[in-house]
């Protein structure tokens, strides 16, 4: 078998992805017969502290709730091709997952996969309070800490795989880090060669977002057409020794490879371009360049990579209030001018809550909250407009008062308003950190 | 005088907004390598300060890509606290390339 490239498809950009778009990867990935690996990113910011409310309510639970979904399908194709999976979706609860799946192999009846459970992220135990507080002090006093996690890097990753992991679960690592582990372990990367991280980590960095780099979040008409952009095909990167990589995606799918789907992911979430700072390493885009290498296939080359930073990132997700939401529409002649005077009313009937007003049809998300946009904004004719309000507030019954407000302009607002909805939710809140690596061990666990 | 003609950046440019916290990064890619001097002299730190006024950015820092033919602005504290604090819809701001993209670019030439 060929050892000088190494194939990684990722399935999902996020909790909430597409569960078909595994199997055209797997299909693809099978038929080549390289070495070759399988990601799904299920992470976000706030996915975490929402998986461990979960598990709040039921210890057996709080990893991704699309993991039969996700797997099931491909587990079968997966082991009999050799094809190793590495994921985040353990989120707050790795250990449940990685016995959930292998409930599921068992249900279909195929052998036992070799599952390794990363751990060390999750700081969220009575334990850790005192290490966070040494960093945050007393912005910790007075909060509900939901989660608290630290960005892993890939050194976990990569051992598991090295000691023989069909499957990785894993809950916060960095996402760049699903793809640099194989990477380390295939090629023997040692975790300090940064500039073959860097490029390792920018590979990463084009598959993290799923279909975000095959046409998907990019089709304007007329301007970027993407074929068949309802059946959006997932990336597969081809990874050679030097960590350099070549997009490409699975076979009969839609979508589309190109420069510039290529760019705008590259820079996607980038900050300075000298400094994409992940706990592998600090990877170096300056002098990248993207060229079409074959049909369908882009290439990256140019990136580089600097001594990865001293700590890991810690964010902790905690209680913050309630958001209200409100909206009821208005049509035809003279729309927007009552849809402007039922945000008046709205605002003088809610003194004590600081109001956002939109009137979608005119001016909605591109204005700010302080409403700054939308006053210098000139009244028009809109004759379909959406008023939206939104409020949060700590204390729930007073974020409730909004909700009843654009309810009761049914009977006492302007002529003609109908469709209200209204909704009351929690809201969750970050603080971050920086804590020395030595705190913050990770390692990884064979399930039994 | 030479005769110019007036676009917008959406016509010559594409690009994609990310979110990390309260800060956002919108890229803008030439579509035609030919238009980047173009971009680097009008998509200025100064004109897309102004773009985002209503947003009261903290910081307007344009990084230059020229072998990707792009360029990458980050805007610090315009997202009314982002994705945990904003009463927008689109908490992340995952618009406002759009909102960039739908300035004015001054091109030499007269018809297109």
């Amino acid at each position: 078998m060929d050892r000088d490239t190494l194939l990684v498809g990722c399935a999902a950009g996020f909790s909430g992805d597409r569960t078909d778009a595994a199997a055209p990867v797997v299909a693809t990935l099978a038929r080549r017969r390289l070495p070759s690996v399988l990601i799904f990113e299920t992470l976000a910011e706030r996915t975490l502290a929402l998986a461990q409310l979960v598990r709040r309510r039921d210890p057996a639970l709080g990893y991704e709730p699309l993991l039969d979904d996700l797997v099931g399908p491909i587990l079968a194709p997966c082991l009999a091709s050799g094809i190793r999976i590495v994921s985040n979706f353990g989120q707050a609860n790795p250990p449940a997952a990685a016995r959930r799946i292998r409930a599921i192999a068992r249900e279909q009846g195929l052998r036992a996969p070799r599952i390794a459970v990363i751990s060390g992220d999750d700081l969220s135990g009575p334990e850790h309070r005192e290490l966070l507080r040494c960093e945050l002090g007393a912005r910790l006093d007075g909060i509900d800490v939901v989660s608290a996690n630290a960005y892993l890097g890939a050194e976990a990753i990569a051992a598991a795989l090295a000691a023989g992991a069909d499957i990785v679960v894993a809950g916060r690592v960095a996402d760049p880090s699903l793809v640099v582990g194989p990477a380390m372990a295939h090629f023997g990367i040692a975790p300090d060669d940064w500039p073959r991280l860097g490029r390792a980590t920018m590979a990463g960095h084009l598959l993290e977002c799923g279909a975000q780099v095959t046409g998907g979040y990019f089709a304007d008409p007329g301007r970027k057409d993407v074929p068949d952009v309802h059946a959006v095909g997932f990336p597969i990167a081809d990874i050679t020794a030097d960590g350099a990589c070549t997009i490409g995606k699975a076979e009969g799918t839609g979508g589309l490879v190109t420069e510039q789907t290529v760019k705008e992911q590259l820079l996607y979430e980038v900050h300075d371009p000298a400094a994409y700072l992940t706990p592998d390493v600090v990877a170096d885009i300056t002098g990248a360049q993207v060229r079409v290498s074959g049909a369908g296939r882009v290439a990256l080359t140019g990136v580089t990579g600097h001594a990865r930073p001293e700590t890991l990132k810690v964010t902790v997700c905690h209680e913050g209030g309630w958001l209200a939401e409100g909206e009821i529409s208005y049509a035809g002649p003279g729309a927007e001018s009552r849809a402007r005077l039922a945000g008046d009313i709205l605002r003088k009937r809610l003194p004590r809550l600081e109001l956002r007003v939109d009137l979608i049809g005119t001016l909605s998300v591109f204005g700010d909250d302080a409403g700054r946009m939308l006053a210098g904004t000139k009244a028009g004719d809109a004759r379909d407009v959406r008023v939206r309000v939104a409020a949060s507030h700590a204390d729930r019954a007073e974020a409730e008062r909004l909700g009843r407000e654009v309810t009761a302009l049914y009977c006492c607002g302007p002529a003609g308003g109908g469709g209200v909805r209204t909704a009351v939710r929690a809201r969750l809140d970050t603080l971050s950190c920086y804590l020395p690596r030595s705190a913050v061990p990770a390692r990884f666990e064979m399930l039994d | 005088m030479a005769a110019t003609r007036t676009v917008r950046l959406h016509d010559i440019a594409h690009g994609r907004t990310g979110d990390k916290g309260n800060r956002s990064n919108i890229s803008v890619i030439a579509y035609d390598p030919a238009h980047y001097d173009t971009l680097v002299a009008q998509v200025t730190e100064a004109r897309v300060a102004e773009i985002f006024a209503h947003r009261r950015p903290s910081a307007v820092k344009r990084y230059l890509l020229p072998r990707l033919a792009a360029m990458n602005f980050v805007l610090d504290e315009v997202l009314d606290g982002g994705v945990n604090g904003s009463l927008n819809l689109d908490t992340h701001g995952k618009a406002l390339a759009f909102l960039l993209l739908d300035m004015i670019i001054t091109l030499p030439g007269g018809d297109p």
